[in-house]
Parts: C-alpha cells; sequence; structure tokens
C-alpha cells in the first residue's frame, strides 16, 4: 500500500446564487492515493455532516468521465492537473503529502452558482434547443446503409461528437467563451450528410443563441482545447466560424409555405 | 390483483402489426388536449418525451440531473443490437429474438421480445438520420462487432461511446422539441409521488433540487422510464444519482414489481481498492472479443506479476470450460465462472478478487495500432483509474452489479397494473428474463421510447375523453403533496449521528454478500433479518444538516436511500421463494454437477410480481405463467 496524504482544501462556500460566497479551510487527512478526487470530497464531507456542519456540494454523477455532470476548478485548473481527464477521474495519486487544494466552481457570467461548487449549466441545453439537431423526427427513415459516408468523414464527426457539455472549455477561457463548445456540435452535424440541409441556419440559430446567453467571444487563446477532457480541438471553432460567415452573407428569410390545396 | 398481459392473438411474426392496427388512434386535432409525463430523460425517457411531442401530445420531463443529456444511458460502452444481417452471417429478426429468449434464460415474455427484435432495425436507421456518428468501413457502410452471448456480429457501434452517442441523439431530438415549446423540460426535479385517483394515475409530485418546492404535475397519462435499481447493492456500475425511487413509490401506489431478484452482475468491471470506493467502473465487454480471460493454475502463483506466470500455468478458464463461446459466453455465466476460480483461491491482486483480462495475444496478432483504433480510450479510463498500462500488464477485472432485469410488471402496452402509468426502459421487467445479453440494453430504452408507446399510449389515450384531467384542488393532490413534506420533515427530524451513505454501504455489503452472484436459502433468510434492522437504525440515526427548502445533497441521498432499504428487502424475498437458478439469479441449491443453473420449469417458469399491501404487511406474490411456444424451453449450452 502506498502512504497516505495529508491535504489542506481551500473551498469555495456559497449558499446560494444570492448570496455572496468565501473560501473556508478544510483539513482532508489520511487520503488513499487510490481514491478520486471525488472520493476524497466524499470522504470530507461524511465528517461534516457527522459534526452537524453542512457538507460542500458539488455536482457528479457516472463518476466515469462521460456524463460530464461534475467539474470544479482545482488549483485554477478547470479539472484539475492531469490532461484529458474529468474531475471524478483524476485520482489523488495525482497529489503529494502536504498539499494545499483550492476548489473553486466553474467562473463565468453565463453560469450561476447555485451552491458551493455547482453551477446552472442551462445555457447549453438552451444553446441546443436552438439548432443542434438534425430535424428527423421519429418513423421510418430510410435504410441506415443506404446513405454511405466515408470513415474519414466519420471519425471526424465523433471527434467531434465527444464532447460531454462538462463547460470547462468556458471556465478555462479568459473571455468565458462557449465557443469549442457550440462548434463541436455544429461540426459533427456539418461534417455528415445527414446534417446539410439545416447546415447553415444550424449555425446562425446557434450561434444567436450563445450571444444571447451572454457567453465571450474566441480570441485564440486555446485554453479551452487544453482544458477539455475529451481533446476537443480548436479546429471546430475554425469549422463554425467559416460556416458562420457563409450563413450570414448568403441568409435569406425563409418563404411562406404553399398553402393548401 | 390481475394480471393480463394483453398479448395478441395469432403467429408470433404478426402479433405486433396486428396490434398496432387494433390500437385505437387519437384524432390529430386532439392529441394537444392530451397531457403526458415522462419521468426520466435517458434513452428510453429522452425517445419517448421527443417521439410523443413530436406527434402532438403536450409533454413534460422530469431528470433528477442538471440536464437531461447527463442521464446514465450516457455511459454505456459498447454498442446496440440489430437484426440487420449487413454482414451476411445469418442473422435475422428470428434469430435476433430467439438469441435474446434463450440469453434470458427462458423467462422472458416471448412476444415482447419479438416485437423487440422487429424493431430493432428501425433503431438503427432512426439513429442514422439524427447524425448519430455510428462507427463506419472505409467504404462507408456501417460497421458491426460481435458481443456477448451471440455469434453473428450484429452489434453497431460509436467508439467506446455508443450509450452516449445514441443518447445526445434522443437528447437532440429532444432538445428540438423543447426548443419548439412543445415539452417542458424540469431539470434538477425529482419525483417524490404518483398521483392516483380511483385506481388510475393521474399525475406526479416533484421536489425542485434547486428550491426545495413540492409540486404537482397533473396529466392524462404518466411514463416512467427511470432506470434500475441496481444501487440497493451500493457499489455498481450505476451513475451515483441512480435510483429506485420514483418506481418503488408507484409500486406502493399499486404497481406490481416483477422478478426484483433478477440482477445483473457484469464479468468486467475494475475491482475495488478499498472501503472508500464509491462506485465500480465497468470496461467494455467488447474487450472480451479481443481479450483472454485467466487466473493461475497454481494458487502459489497468484501472488506473483503476470509476466512471471508461465503459458501452461495459466487457467484460460472460459476457453475451457465453453469452447463454442470461450470468452464471449453471457455474462451471468463468465461472472459466476469468475466467482468461482476466486473462491477456489485463484483469484488475483491485492484482495483476492480479480481475474486478468488479457491482450497480448491480440497484439501480438493485430499489432497495438490495431488495439488501439479499437478500444483505445477503454485502455486510457483503466489506466487512469488504475495506473496500469493495458498495453504492457493484463487488465485486472472483477464482477460488478450492472443491471436490474426485473421492475416494474408491464403488459404488451407497458402499461403498469395502475392503468395510465407506463413504464419504459430498464425501469420494467419485460425484455431480458433473467439474463440480459450484451448491447440489448440500448435496444430495448429505445425501442420502448420510440417505437413502442408511442402506439401503445395513444390505444389508452383515445379511450379519456380529453379535458377530463383532475385539477390542482382535488384530495388526492393534496394528499401526496402532503405526504412528500412529511417524509422531509420526518428525515430532518431524526437528527442522529449518522449520515445516509454510511446506511447505504452497509446495505450494499449485506445485497451483496446474500443476494449477489450466489444466494442460498440461510443467507437470504440472515439478510431478511439484516435488512430491517438497517432500516430501523437508519430511522433511529440519521444525520441530515442543512434544511429542505435549498440545495441538500444529503436530503436527496437520504430519501433514496430510506427506498433502496425497502427495495432490497423485496429482492431478497424474491430471490428465497424463486426455488431455481436461472440467468443471474443462482441459487447454489439448485445446480447441475458442474456448476451450471439448474431451471425449474415445472414450478417456476413464471414472471413473479408483488403487490404492496401497506406499510409493515407481507407483500403478496402473484404470477404470470410465461408460454414458450416459438422458443422451445431447453438447457442453455454455450458449451
Amino acid at each position: 500500500m502506498s502512504k497516505h496524504l495529508n491535504l489542506t482544501l481551500h473551498v469555495w462556500r456559497q449558499k446560494n446564487a444570492k448570496c455572496d460566497g468565501k473560501f473556508v479551510e478544510y483539513p482532508a487527512a489520511d487520503i488513499s492515493p487510490d481514491m478520486s478526487f471525488l472520493e476524497m470530497l466524499d470522504v470530507v464531507n461524511e465528517g461534516l455532516i457527522r459534526k452537524g456542519e453542512e457538507p460542500i456540494t458539488f455536482d457528479h454523477d457516472c463518476r466515469e468521465g462521460i456524463c460530464g455532470q461534475c467539474g470544479m476548478v482545482i488549483n485554477g485548473r478547470p479539472h484539475g492537473p492531469k490532461e484529458r481527464t474529468t474531475t471524478c477521474q483524476l485520482h489523488m495519486r495525482s497529489f503529494k503529502d502536504g498539499d494545499s487544494i483550492t476548489l473553486e466552481p466553474w467562473r463565468a457570467e453565463a453560469f450561476p452558482v447555485l451552491k458551493d461548487l455547482m453551477v446552472d449549466r442551462g445555457a447549453f441545453d438552451r444553446i441546443i434547443a436552438s439548432g443542434g439537431f438534425i430535424s428527423a423526427p421519429t418513423g421510418s427513415p430510410q435504410d441506415a446503409n443506404a446513405l454511405p459516408i466515408p470513415k474519414e468523414n466519420a471519425d471526424l464527426a465523433m471527434d467531434a461528437a465527444a464532447c460531454i457539455g462538462c463547460a470547462a472549455c468556458v471556465a478555462a477561457c479568459p473571455n468565458a467563451s462557449a465557443m469549442l463548445f457550440v462548434s463541436a456540435k455544429i461540426s459533427q452535424l456539418a461534417l455528415l450528410p445527414q446534417g446539410q440541409p439545416e447546415r447553415y441556419i444550424r449555425v446562425r440559430d446557434m450561434v444567436a443563441q450563445m450571444d444571447a446567453e451572454e457567453f465571450g467571444t474566441c480570441t485564440n487563446h486555446g485554453e479551452c482545447e487544453t482544458a477539455c477532457p475529451k481533446g476537443i480541438k480548436m479546429e471546430n471553432i475554425a469549422r463554425m466560424n467559416r460556416d458562420f460567415i457563409k450563413a450570414s452573407l448568403t441568409y435569406r428569410p425563409a418563404t411562406g409555405g404553399g398553402g393548401v390545396g | 390483483m390481475e394480471l393480463n398481459s394483453r398479448i395478441p392473438d395469432g403467429p408470433i411474426e404478426k402479433k405486433w402489426d396486428k396490434h398496432k392496427f387494433d390500437l385505437k388512434l387519437v384524432n390529430p386535432a386532439n392529441k394537444r388536449k392530451y397531457k403526458v409525463l415522462v419521468v426520466g430523460s435517458g434513452l428510453a425517457g429522452g425517445a419517448a418525451a421527443a417521439s410523443l411531442a413530436e406527434l402532438g401530445y403536450e409533454v413534460e420531463c422530469f431528470c433528477y440531473q442538471d440536464s437531461p443529456r447527463r442521464a446514465h444511458s450516457i455511459a454505456a460502452q459498447g454498442g446496440i443490437n440489430a437484426a440487420k444481417n449487413y454482414h451476411n452471417d445469418g442473422d435475422s429478426v428470428r434469430r435476433l429474438f430467439y438469441d435474446t429468449v434463450k440469453g434470458g434464460d427462458f423467462r422472458a415474455r416471448e412476444a415482447n421480445v419479438h416485437r423487440l427484435a422487429e424493431v430493432s432495425n428501425n433503431i438503427i436507421d432512426q439513429c442514422v438520420a439524427q447524425g448519430v456518428p455510428f462507427a463506419r468501413e472505409y467504404g462507408g457502410l456501417l460497421d458491426n462487432r460481435s458481443f456477448g452471448g451471440a455469434q453473428v456480429s450484429r452489434t453497431f457501434y460509436a467508439r467506446g461511446q455508443t450509450g452516449q452517442q445514441l443518447l445526445l441523439g434522443a437528447y437532440q431530438a429532444l432538445e428540438r422539441q423543447i426548443g419548439l415549446g412543445t415539452v417542458k423540460m424540469f431539470s434538477r426535479h425529482e419525483m417524490q409521488e404518483l398521483i392516483v385517483v380511483d385506481g388510475v394515475a393521474k399525475g406526479i409530485v416533484t421536489r425542485d433540487m434547486v428550491t426545495g418546492e413540492i409540486k404537482s404535475h397533473l396529466a392524462d397519462a404518466v411514463c416512467l422510464a427511470t432506470g434500475g435499481y441496481g444501487n440497493t447493492m451500493y457499489l455498481a456500475t450505476y451513475a451515483k444519482g441512480c435510483n429506485g425511487t420514483a418506481i418503488w413509490r408507484a409500486h406502493k401506489k399499486g404497481a406490481a414489481f416483477a422478478n426484483p431478484c433478477f440482477t445483473q452482475i457484469h464479468p468486467t468491471c475494475i475491482p475495488v481498492t478499498g472501503d472508500h470506493q464509491s462506485k465500480l467502473t465497468l470496461m467494455s465487454e467488447s474487450l472480451r472479443n479481443d481479450g483472454r480471460i485467466w487466473v493461475p493454475k497454481k494458487k502459489e502463483d497468484c501472488g506473483k506479476p503476470a509476466s512471471q506466470i508461465a503459458e501452461e500455468d495459466r487457467d484460460y478458464y472460459l476457453e475451457r470450460k465453453y469452447p463454442s463461446y470461450g470468452n464471449l459466453a453471457p455474462r451471468d455465466i463468465a461472472s459466476r465462472a469468475a466467482k468461482q476460480v476466486c473462491d477456489d483461491g485463484r483469484g488475483i491482486g491485492e484482495t483476492g478478487l480479480g481475474v486478468y483480462l488479457d491482450f497480448e495475444a491480440a497484439i501480438s496478432r493485430l499489432g497495438a495500432n490495431k488495439i488501439e483504433e479499437k478500444y483505445g480510450n477503454l485502455f486510457e479510463m483503466y489506466e487512469r483509474i488504475t495506473d496500469d498500462n493495458p498495453y504492457k500488464t493484463p487488465m485486472r477485472i472483477f464482477p460488478a452489479t450492472h443491471y436490474t432485469m426485473g421492475g416494474l410488471w408491464v403488459d404488451y402496452n407497458l402499461m403498469s397494473t395502475v392503468p395510465g402509468l407506463f413504464v419504459l426502459g430498464e425501469a420494467n421487467f419485460s425484455d431480458h428474463g433473467a439474463n440480459r445479453l450484451g448491447a440489448s440494453a440500448l435496444m430495448q430504452g429505445l425501442a420502448d421510447g420510440y417505437f413502442v408507446i408511442p402506439y401503445t399510449i395513444g390505444g389508452y389515450l383515445a379511450g379519456i375523453k380529453p379535458g377530463t384531467r383532475i385539477k390542482a384542488d382535488d384530495p388526492a393532490v393534496k394528499a401526496a403533496e402532503q405526504t412528500t413534506s412529511e417524509r422531509v420533515q420526518k428525515l430532518f427530524a431524526i437528527n442522529g449521528k449518522e449520515t445516509p451513505t454510511h446506511f447505504h454501504r452497509e446495505l450494499g455489503k449485506v445485497m451483496w454478500e446474500f443476494c449477489g452472484m450466489g444466494r442460498n436459502e440461510a443467507g437470504l433468510k440472515k439478510a431478511l433479518q439484516r435488512i430491517p434492522e438497517i432500516r430501523e437504525e437508519f430511522w433511529k440515526n440519521l444525520r441530515i444538516p442543512g434544511s429542505g427548502d435549498e440545495v441538500n445533497q444529503s436530503l436527496e441521498l437520504a430519501g433514496r436511500v430510506a427506498d433502496f432499504l425497502e427495495i432490497g428487502e423485496l429482492m431478497c424475498l424474491d430471490a428465497l421463494e424463486r426455488r431455481e437458478s436461472c440467468g443471474g439469479h443462482f441459487r447454489e441449491e439448485w445446480q447441475t454437477e458442474e456448476g451450471e443453473a439448474l431451471r425449474d420449469d415445472e414450478n417456476f417458469c413464471h414472471v413473479a410480481a408483488w403487490e404492496h399491501k401497506g406499510e409493515g404487511q407481507a407483500p403478496v406474490r402473484h404470477v404470470e405463467p410465461l408460454a414458450f411456444e416459438n422458443v422451445h424451453l431447453a438447457t442453455r449450452s454455450y458449451k
């Protein structure tokens, strides 16, 4: 067994969206390096509950790096020090005995803090609702193999589709821009033949919603790509920008329907 | 209680077609006058909410996560089955049906399984139309792989993230409807009560997990798609938030609970490292296509590194015992075989509860690049958790609770014993019998949501007069709201010393030991004595800090653990009463000389559906006999 760790946590505590928050110090004693980061917080929380204090609130669910619900800024880095790793997949072997660890929620105008390290990311859902889909109502589409898709395109689409919507990209960006998230969905659908009919209306609508949610703009810092636990690339932003310019130049308002015969 | 399965007449291939025609339709102009609640936003719930809204119904959808995109369907790695026969290897609807009935060890309803196989192909078409980026071959056509318990390549996949991609497809369809205003989404809301008037489901009570507000939602029909109750075991591959609360509270309002003891223990998960463990992580079954499972032949070799154990001293026990299926044997069989070698003292790792999953042969045959292309993300995930490199040393794996085949009883229309209450996906019991085959859960969730409920719920709603929903001042509504607030107050009032997790962990230990991979009468009786004791301690010594009118994760967990403490008891009772072994339910008293499950078709070829009789009263076991007219009852053999 490897040696257990004794750590000091500086945790952002905030009662709700209306109250001010502050950092509070907690010891995390006798932590096994095999624990995940969230299991370390579980241990701290169990101790707090037993003392009658409120445990630290943080979002989490699958704890296997795919649902995207967890995420906090650990020592200034979204999801912590390990590349391509969500908070839940970070393990305590990445820390040393005696370390001080600062924990903060995602900081962005568009993500109000609900409590402690938990924020409201509803803006992401509203961006998807504005156009992040292919309109294919449930029914009887053609056979799946009737539309061959070059493997390269399918693979690139899958690269973009791997986004888990955790919002680390926004937290990492000095402008709190959501362009990595938005462009990943736009790229995935624009790379596939099924996504072509709505390609340009989609990019217009999603960018408009992104702006309405008060995310910042991209100034090519690249922090998003570094913070992304799923390796989503900035090339998606380039694709989105190209499509957005084309969409803006070629936009015509929709014409009315044909009427009833 | 009457269990009428409402299976249509006629030959099995024609039942669903005939039934779809026989179901009454709702006039298109009337659809918007009906409101349907969908609880849960995973594959079943997300697909149902989107599809029902597309048809024109007014839909409200609820999830406990911060967004419908988080539902735990997202974590499914391996794939989804469909009978496309794209590979010309002998697949067909009939064969998928046959494999699923046999894989379930003859404890599923034939008619439901056949319908599942029939619509499997529509699912793939639908998902491709939505832009799900399934894996493709260089010619641009869809790629397939084979999966546990099948001898054809019928599994469609998107790298190791098939569940994620299918869920995002359903989520995007759902968000589209939310954007159009046809679905109202309630994230961070947890269902607390089912509202029942004159025996008919009329709505639900929810708690807003941000403000603590307790509110009723009234409708013409309610769909529960809230997943399985496997977290009763505490350590499981489920997300931490997965719970049995919605189905359990519906059960207490009259919905029969079918086959609660049918749980799936998945053979390939990362072993436990210590008491701090909060969940277990699955390694996709697809790894068994190329990985070979083994333990040392000699106990004294167990402490040595794998590389120092000579080839002839390794026991590839699945290949030895099941030569025709080998490492691809169904999950229940592979899990039990792992338990047997560990019980035999030949388990590996610090705890002795582990077996090797070795890629050395595949890497030398195909090259590390090919293996990386197929399983790269899984290998990375394994290394992140264990700090071991599976390209160099074999993975260590052990079985863990993964899925519940049991759930609320439903008829052919997916309606429970409470009229107006429909149950979809893992939350119902219907299609997997006593063991689920790999890549069948995604298929069932989407089948129920996209292609079954849109038809069957119409048949139900057509029989209700539009505009007859109950009003908010109905006594049943007030009573359900009051029950909810009283429960919250009662939990705070205990003011004891222990955390909700403490009791959950205690329950989990009992469940895993006595109602896990091996069960026997003495153990189950012990569990049935121990669980009420833990429950009593819970209600005496629980502590929840904070208040109920804000975010309070301890309160949320306490409510769920209170239900697990009751569900666990019913699981053990059902396991005790099912005096046979079948699929994942292995009663040690019923086994062949070779240690295989021994069914008792004479006495137990049925679904056991439990009726709640009130607090402190013993539940009553009802029986729905199963008829096997197309796949004849036989002992499963994977040898």
